[in-house]
């Protein structure tokens, strides 16, 4: 045979014992089309194309989920960022959109489906302020819609105005879910240079130099990297990288198999494998985890940002040889409530919010699932958000951030989502007041990139 | 016709051979190789067969699950793409 049975049982252990697992199939729509003055007209277009695009999606990864044997998790749809469809929508009119693409996800029976966002790292038209004063109650009154802003780019620089109203945004989306700890939350995230063809939620938009239709894939595998550095205790580093580059080429192999065959299937062209290491709340399936197996007693103790830094790279290193399009995010995720080792490590007092901060630098994709004290005032959400960018903009990477102030809650406090979401212990914040600094407003400016220490 | 690899586990017992070899041949599947190992202590069987153009996967997967639920033992038929993709450049 072509391969042997050692590496037959190889693949097998990997799904069954080391939660190896395609992340996400996500069909990215373009809307473009469906722009009329009529909000009504647009919603009805929007339903159609988005029902009439995805309709033999489920089942198709169904199908290719069986075949090959490698669960697919989640099955995800992505649409031109909404606030470029404007006709002069009021904020009710955008809440009508946001019903009928909640519809359409319902209907095609997928678990999310991304793109009710704005582009303003530079500015606003009218058409994305009336957008973001309706993203609140979109987030809050539906169960699929995702939603993102892109508030700061290496091109532009920092819209600080954004940045504030984005602050405002989430505070507005935790009070209008405080009966489920603000869960509104976790389907809302702020970009620095957000890519176009990210598969992953709650982030993925269809950006506007894509084709009509495109599949992208995300793959997964925390419990298989962490399998592979615990076969290697006496490695050094450099071996150690060499050994996940190898585990990270296999998994990233099958990432691409599932997305041409899905893409042959449906007859719509495939995207990107994206490369992000995605953790899940089960038990081994944790990215805190391969830090420890690397030789941290726990994570977020000093050396946690140098191993995350070897790991982002390999991953990307064994995965850029296996696909031939690789894009998206493509680097290791650190959400807090969605990995079970980093909530142990902030429990344990060893992760803090500076850490994790200062470990974004090195990865993607940000401060991810974070849940805050729900009294922490907009301006220190705002100043921590502007933070983040900082670190993506002038890195000339992508950040994020994916914060929840949990209504009621105080540090120590754990607030529970369920599902892929997980639950989250409350985080300390820094109480210094950054009020007059993101007052100010303004947007900061690009950043230089030459004389580069 | 396409490749699929058969994997049978589970614990050591007359008739496992047997009993998911005439399953294939009720298919008219062709075995092009065949190895047995213990894994973990735990009986495994692989296979790599031809599937017939007439024949579903999935429908084979299915009869061989049912026919492995009644061996007492786990069957897993994965399409043999799989393996190549992800063990060979």
């Amino acid at each position: 045979m072509n391969y042997s049975s050692q590496e037959i049982l190889e693949t097998i252990d990997m799904v069954e014992k080391l939660h190896f697992d395609i992340r996400t199939v996500t069909l990215g729509i373009s809307l473009l089309s469906c722009s009329d003055p009529s909000p009504a007209i647009t919603a009805r277009k929007i339903y159609d194309r988005v029902t009439g695009a995805g309709q033999r999606l489920v089942a198709t990864v169904r199908k290719m989920e069986n075949t090959y044997g490698i669960p697919i998790v989640n099955t995800r749809v992505a649409v031109t960022p909404i606030a470029l469809l404007d006709h002069g929508y009021t904020p009710a009119d955008y809440l009508q959109l946001a019903a009928a693409l909640e519809r359409a996800a319902q209907s095609l029976g997928i678990d999310f489906l991304g793109g009710f966002s704005a582009l303003v790292p530079k500015g606003f038209t009218q058409g994305d302020l009336n957008l973001m004063a309706a993203l609140p109650e979109v987030l809050a009154t539906t169960e699929k819609i995702c939603g993102s802003l892109n508030v700061a780019s290496t091109k532009a620089g920092i819209n600080m105005d954004a940045v504030n109203q984005a602050a405002h945004l989430i505070g507005r989306a935790a009070e209008l879910t405080a009966d489920r700890n603000g869960i509104a939350c976790a389907k809302l995230v702020v970009f620095a240079n957000a890519p176009e063809d990210n598969p992953f939620m709650a982030g993925a938009f269809h950006g506007v130099g894509e084709a009509e239709t495109v599949i992208n894939i995300g793959i997964s595998g925390p419990g298989v990297v962490r399998a592979t550095i615990e076969r290697c205790p006496d490695h050094d580093l450099g071996a150690l990288a060499e050994e996940i580059k190898k585990t990270v080429f296999k998994i990233t192999r099958a990432g691409e198999l599932i997305g041409r065959r899905v893409s042959k299937e449906l007859d719509i062209p495939f995207g990107i494998v994206d490369l992000s290491l995605a953790p899940t709340p089960a038990a081994g399936d944790s990215v805190a985890n391969i830090l420890e197996a690397m030789g941290l007693e726990c994570c977020g103790a000093h050396g946690t940002t140098a191993a995350l830094a070897l790991l982002n790279d390999a991953v990307k290193k064994g995965g850029a040889m296996a696909s031939s399009s690789v894009g998206g995010l493509s680097g290791s995720f650190i959400p807090v409530s969605e990995d079970a080792g980093m909530i142990a490590a902030v429990e344990r007092g060893a992760l803090s919010l500076s850490k994790l901060e200062a470990m974004t630098a090195v990865c993607s994709v940000g401060l991810d699932m974070i849940a805050i004290p729900g009294d922490t005032p907009p301006a220190i959400i705002a100043a921590l958000i502007a933070d983040e960018m900082a670190i993506g903009v002038v890195n000339n990477k992508t950040t994020a951030v994916r914060l929840i102030p949990a209504p009621g809650k105080k540090v120590g406090d754990k607030v529970a989502f369920g599902g892929l979401l997980g639950e989250a212990p409350v985080m300390a914040v820094n109480r210094f007041a950054p009020d007059r600094f993101v007052k100010r407003g303004g947007r900061i400016p690009a950043p230089l990139r030459a004389l580069t220490n | 016709m396409e490749k699929a690899v058969v994997t049978v586990m589970g614990n050591d017992q007359v008739g496992i051979v047997a009993g998911i070899t005439k399953e294939l041949a009720a298919n008219n599947c062709n075995i092009i190789d065949i190895s047995q190992t213990l894994r973990h202590g735990i009986f495994a069987m692989i296979l790599v067969i031809e599937i017939p153009d007439t024949l579903d996967l999935l429908l084979l997967r299915d009869r061989l699950v049912t026919a492995g639920a009644e061996l007492g033992v786990k069957v897993l038929l994965q399409h043999a793409d799989l393996f190549q993709y992800m063990h060979r450049i």
